[in-house]
């Protein structure tokens, strides 16, 4: 297990170091004028040379690569102040490092990440096990149409419809916003319970799916077979015998949908007004605020990466046939 | 003919009439051509119509909308015999023509896009199963590369790049930029799936009998991918692009939505729900066409999907 570990994480590592070098080549070598780009909507040509120097632009790319890397590790020193490491680089507009306000706003995003991931998968994996359970009854036909249905709903059309049904129209719901668990963990509960269940609507289909039509295969299985024919009682079966086999899939998608809501769910965050990561790319683009996009395109890959290391180790004490060579 | 004849029929025949048998396949299928027929006759509708999605109406004629708020003074979005899906909040533009030019518009994105990745994914994939060796080793490591790329993420944040590099950053970005940087930026982190699917299927294809037969009669390796395994792919790739072109629509118009793709005044699926997430309190009737519009089209290339698959390959059960 630990070799295993430590061989993927090197491997993560690499994938990491090319995506940073792909990111940093499309952002820096790739537009005729990147500080322009890295200086926001309204610059004035003061800010542009200010930009130009502190970014080391003159300089020949990969010598410009270097210092951005060394600067996650060790900080850096720019000419309008010292970035403390990790240091992602500096936003101009917002003139002050990436890093801090990548932070701050990562708390709504794993909050609403994680508050959904608990939603979907609890509600989706249900979902698809009694439509297993009860494969060929009308309640399996209809579970599948929602699921169709459910998969084909966007955000940005759900989510409005149901600020306008839910908040604005019944009241029944309080308007989403992030508050802090710390100060109040209620408060927190009830201004992320919107936006979990839009989430969850449209991410639990595909597990339901995916767990039906795993199960069914399952209970097709010899080894199954057999336990019935031991005598084993039905539940026994199907939780002990089908489900510890249909369960590895479901991990495979659950981690990498986990790891990209980690690294911002746009659409979601920017339909609730919540400020979280993915907001802070889109706020970006707008305001043409290229360090920043850097900094978030980073950490967004290396949450997916992390997220299937930890998915494969998952595997192996899911699955005692996997092995981790 | 003699009740119970043996007919011959070709592969193609067979999966038409196993097609046609399907009859949610079938409604999908209408459903998806009459979206094509709408992006592809909008002049025409709007020329039958008598409006257009420019036209503000409802600052031409006051009595349209309530002059404090903006919002259509009749009930329902402003609903009539002359309206038939109401007006625009603020603006009084038609809603009909916005949905249908707004319908042409992200369809032609999402096809451009998705006739480039899937022509990308063909070259690549195929090239990766049938060369092998270092080749395979190599476009399979980029696949896995671009894969762990955050995709959405990878969407807006490269717009605003691929952007300057047609035009500088100060100056307005024409439409036609816009709409060929989305094509480029979906085209781009689209294609590997497919690519990875046909490469897989070549490797397992490369060993059959057939392709060695072909190779020991001395067919270059052109013939041998252009004669036979081409027409052995010809499921995945279109099973996979009716999935693509759904996929894509629904990213230009997110995309849209958060402002970073199609902007006004072209009218753009996407961009009426930014507009509408802006009007929900006031009037919620201006999202509702264009919102039920996307879910019965998401929902019939997936049924379509499915459909196909199964009139072409039997023996897989859903």
């Amino acid at each position: 297990m630990l070799r295993f570990l430590i061989r993927r994480s090197l491997g993560a590592v690499v994938i990491l170091v090319l995506i940073s070098a792909i990111t940093f080549f499309l952002f820096f070598a790739l537009p005729a004028d990147p500080a322009r780009l890295a200086c926001g909507k309204n610059c004035d040509p003061a800010s542009l040379a200010l930009i130009n120097e502190n970014l080391g632009l003159d300089k020949p790319i990969p010598v410009q690569y270097g210092e951005f890397m060394v600067g996650i590790v060790a900080g850096r020193d720019f000419p309008v102040g010292h970035c403390d490491a990790p240091c992602f680089g500096y936003s101009f507009v917002n003139q002050e490092p990436v890093w801090p306000t990548i932070v701050d706003r990562f708390p709504t995003t794993l909050s609403l990440a994680l508050g959904a991931a608990v939603v979907f998968l609890a509600v989706g994996v249900g979902l698809g096990m009694i439509a297993a359970w009860r494969r060929g009854t009308w309640i399996d036909k209809l579970f599948s149409s929602l699921s169709l249905l459910g998969q084909s709903l966007q955000v940005y059309f759900v989510g409005v419809l149901c600020l306008a049904w839910f908040v604005s129209g019944l009241s029944i719901m309080e308007q989403p916003a992030y508050h802090p668990i710390t100060e109040n963990p209620a408060r927190w509960f009830s201004g992320m319970l919107l936006p979990w269940l839009v989430l969850s609507l449209i991410f639990m289909a595909n597990y339901s799916r995916m767990t039906r039509s795993q199960l069914v295969e399952q209970l097709h299985e010899d080894h199954v077979r057999t336990a019935r024919a031991k005598g084993l009682s039905g539940r026994t079966v199907f939780f002990r015998y089908a489900w510890r086999g249909a369960i590895a899939p479901i991990v495979t998608i659950f981690g990498m949908d986990l790891g990209s809501l980690l690294g911002g769910a746009m659409i979601t965050e920017y339909t609730f007004t919540l400020h979280g990561v993915g907001r802070l790319a889109v706020d970006s683009v707008r305001l043409t605020d290229l360090p920043m996009l850097m900094g978030v395109m980073l950490i967004s890959s290396a949450a997916i990466v992390v997220f299937t290391i930890v998915v494969d180790a998952l595997y192996a004490v899911i699955d005692p046939r996997v092995r981790l060579a | 003919m003699v009740a119970g004849e043996l007919v011959g029929r070709s592969p193609r025949q067979l999966m038409w009439r196993r097609f046609r048998r399907d009859r949610a396949g079938v409604v999908a299928a209408l459903v998806v051509l009459f979206f094509f027929a709408v992006a592809l006759l909008a002049p025409v509708i709007s020329w039958l119509y008598g409006k257009d999605a420019y036209t503000t109406y409802g600052l031409d004629r006051p009595e349209l909308l309530d002059p404090v708020s903006g919002y259509p003074m009749k009930p329902n979005g402003g609903i009539d015999g002359e309206f038939w899906f109401g007006i625009e909040p603020k603006l009084g533009r038609d809603v009909l023509m916005q949905l249908v030019y707004g319908i042409r518009t992200s369809l032609l994105i999402g096809l451009a896009a998705t006739v480039l990745s899937t022509i990308t994914g063909i070259v690549i994939g195929v090239a990766a199963g049938y060369l092998g060796g270092r080749t395979d080793y190599f476009l399979g490591r980029l696949i896995d590369l671009l894969l762990s790329f955050p995709q959405q993420l990878f969407f807006v944040a490269f717009m605003p790049v691929v952007t300057a590099l047609f035009v500088s950053p100060e100056k307005e970005t024409p439409t036609y930029l816009r709409v060929t940087a989305l094509v480029l930026v979906l085209w781009l982190l689209g294609w590997m799936q497919l690519a990875r699917l046909l490469r897989g299927q070549v490797l397992s294809l490369r060993e059959r009998e057939f392709i060695e037969a072909a190779r020991v009669t001395g067919a270059s390796p052109w013939r041998i991918i252009r004669r036979e395994l081409l027409p052995n792919l010809g499921t995945p790739i279109l099973v996979q692009s009716t999935l693509m072109l759904p996929m894509f629509v629904t990213a230009e118009a997110g995309l849209s939505f958060l402002g970073v793709g199609v902007v006004e005044p072209t009218p753009d699926w996407g961009r009426m729900f930014a507009k509408g997430a802006e009007f929900y309190e006031g009037d919620i009737t201006y999202m509702f066409f264009p919102g039920v519009a996307m879910v019965v089209f998401v929902v019939a290339f997936n049924l379509l999907g499915d459909s196909v698959r199964d009139a072409m390959d039997p023996k897989t059960t859903r």
